[in-house]
């Protein structure tokens, strides 16, 4: 198999909001056409690595590469799937309306009607199931109909790069199942590379190649196997931490407080020691 | 203002033809004055109509509202002055809409500094109307400036208003993708490059142009009505964005339309002389249509799979 170039480079990335260090000196390639897990309690920065890559965010420290360029804004090579969006009930905007959006929604000006535009919004409602209710008001659909809307927007331009910022939070367990085996299918088909953002890590077991694991500040990227373990993790946290493998899933418990994360908390910070090496 | 009596004939064979003049006061069409108020009024109803869809949708009616307000303030300090009223609507407008950005950085802010922009310069308005009492002697010019006075403008206005009304048409079509996707998805906006912030402005310079447009034909407090009543009945009748726009607008139109016909016709009525407000006519139209609207179910767009 001839290398790729992988869809996302961190080179010794610092980030650091006021006197906060938020992330601190990632340093990792994502290997293209893998289906990511990004993993850790929330507070610690997933949603500003996230910001990263789109972009948003820049370093104070270190470079980010998405597709071999800088990160930079604007990107149609990245599809974006935010974890919802504002709706009233009444809002005047048709599910097909939000979703065509996601193909030149940036652009100045208004949508004139024509065939290949419909085609291309029909084809990718089809694909997320949402060709059903693609005439509904967007603010009369439940949590799981809108994440299918989002990430149909999300992928009208064919992108390289799906990012998904926690879209299993406002989701029931049987709808989260039913969108991770959607962007399974979609990233199989399409060698797409996937970051998907979540706080447990048991519902992406199936499915994801690698977890990037942040907590504290710091990351690590490698398989389920290598990371999720209680040395390891210990090592990452600063603090003792038991990772238990019960029927399947996977539980991580703070040491002291015995807390399982998969919770919202933000642990206290602890003193991280020396990272392993990444495998 | 001057009007042209009519004939309008006691014999039974021209029973409708009074019925129709009850209807249509004579000499309608062919006032200067009726002629302005309805190109004006029209242009109005057009621009509120489209900007106020907007408006319902970003939640900004109450920013709208106090933008209508706080014209009073300029208007009635254009008069102390001796300036035309309607810089004074534009003057304020574009100075609380200046101060209320400034003033709030999120959405949650948005409504708190509404209110105390909003307050700051009634404030204003409570002292420069009670000035102009004490200082001028024309009268009226009070309730010309709280409700309304399309009948008076001067005609050399008609045509700058009107382009102003199209211009504010012509930045919300030019906005009209990166604003309904930075309303419904800011975060999505701006990883698409969509530059938020600007296009926020743009939307709201001109908001500002139709709220202070509508103060002249509605006055400052009841320019709301136009803004919000064609657009929140038109909203409430469709699912479609393209549709509501156009509904509102239809709306608008017939509404300042009968509102400014009704006003003509009542000067025949008691108390004899002067007419009732345009405004009253208006805003008596829009309930009619909104209460309408309410009463007919939103439908759904079929059985789901």
């Amino acid at each position: 198999m001839s290398p790729q170039l992988p869809a996302m480079q961190f080179d010794h990335v610092d980030v650091a909001f006021g006197r906060h260090m938020v992330l601190r000196q990632l340093q990792f390639d994502i290997p293209a056409g893998a289906f990511v897990g990004v993993i850790g309690p929330n507070g610690a920065g997933k949603t500003t690595m996230i910001r990263l890559v789109l972009g948003l965010q820049r370093p104070n420290a270190g470079r980010v590469t998405v597709l071999g360029q800088s990160a930079g804004r604007g990107g149609r090579e990245i599809g974006y799937v935010p974890q919802s969006f504002a709706a009233e009930p009444d809002l005047p905007l048709r599910a097909r309306d939000l979703v065509g959006l996601g193909l030149d929604g940036e652009k100045w000006g208004f949508p004139l009607p024509s065939k290949e535009r419909r085609r291309r919004i029909d084809a990718c409602l089809e694909r997320v199931g949402a060709l059903g209710y693609a005439d509904e008001a967007v603010g009369t659909l439940s949590g799981g109909e809108r994440q299918r809307l989002l990430i149909a927007q999300a992928l009208l331009t064919s992108p390289r790069i799906l990012l998904l910022d926690e879209p299993l939070a406002n989701l029931d367990i049987r709808s989260g199942h039913d969108i991770i085996h959607l962007i399974a299918e979609i990233a199989k088909e399409t060698q797409i590379t996937v970051l998907f953002v979540a706080h447990d890590m048991n519902p992406l077991l199936g499915v994801m190649d690698q977890v990037l694991y942040i907590a504290q500040g710091r990351a690590l990227l490698g398989s389920v196997e290598q990371v999720v373990r209680s040395d390891v993790l210990s090592e990452l946290y600063g603090q003792p931490v038991e990772v238990v493998r019960v029927q399947g899933r996977i539980l991580v418990f703070a040491g002291d407080e015995m807390v399982p994360l998969g919770h919202e908390e933000l642990l206290p910070h602890g003193r991280p020691r020396s990272l392993p090496v990444e495998p | 203002m001057a009007r042209r009596t009519g004939d309008n004939g006691a014999a039974p064979a021209h029973t409708t033809m009074s019925w129709l003049n009850y209807l249509v006061a004579p000499g309608f069409l062919q006032t200067g004055q009726v002629q302005s108020a309805l190109i004006l009024g029209s242009a109005v109803a057009v621009c509120s109509a489209v900007v106020g869809v907007f408006v319902i949708i970003r939640g900004q009616a109450f920013l709208g509202h106090a933008l209508g307000d706080v014209g009073s303030t300029g208007a009635s300090g254009a008069v102390l002055v001796g300036v035309q009223a309607i810089w004074g609507f534009l003057g304020a407008g574009l100075m609380a809409g200046a101060s209320v950005d400034a003033l709030s950085r999120r959405a949650r802010e948005r409504d708190v500094a509404t209110g105390v922009v909003l307050s700051a310069m009634l404030g204003l308005s409570a002292l420069f109307i009670y000035l102009i009492g004490q200082v001028s002697t024309s009268t009226g010019v009070t309730q010309e400036i709280l409700f309304g006075s399309v009948f008076t403008v001067s005609p050399a206005l008609v045509l700058p208003m009107v382009g102003l009304a199209v211009a504010a048409v012509v930045v919300v079509g030019f906005v009209y993708r990166p604003l309904l996707l930075s309303t419904v998805n800011p975060d999505g906006a701006r990883s698409r490059g969509v530059p938020v912030g600007l296009v926020s402005f743009l939307f709201l310079v001109a908001m500002i142009a139709a709220v202070e447009q509508s103060a002249l034909v509605m006055g400052a407090l009841l320019s709301t009505a136009l803004l919000i009543g064609p657009a929140a009945t038109a909203i409430h009748l469709t699912r479609r964005l393209g549709l509501a726009i156009v509904l509102s607008v239809v709306l608008a139109l017939v509404d300042t339309w009968l509102g400014i016909l009704l006003a003509y016709d009542s000067f025949n009525w008691p108390p004899a002389g002067r007419g009732w407000p345009v405004s009253f006519f208006v805003v008596a139209v829009m309930v009619v249509a909104y209460s309408i609207g309410q009463a007919i179910p939103r439908t759904s767009a079929g059985p789901r799979d």
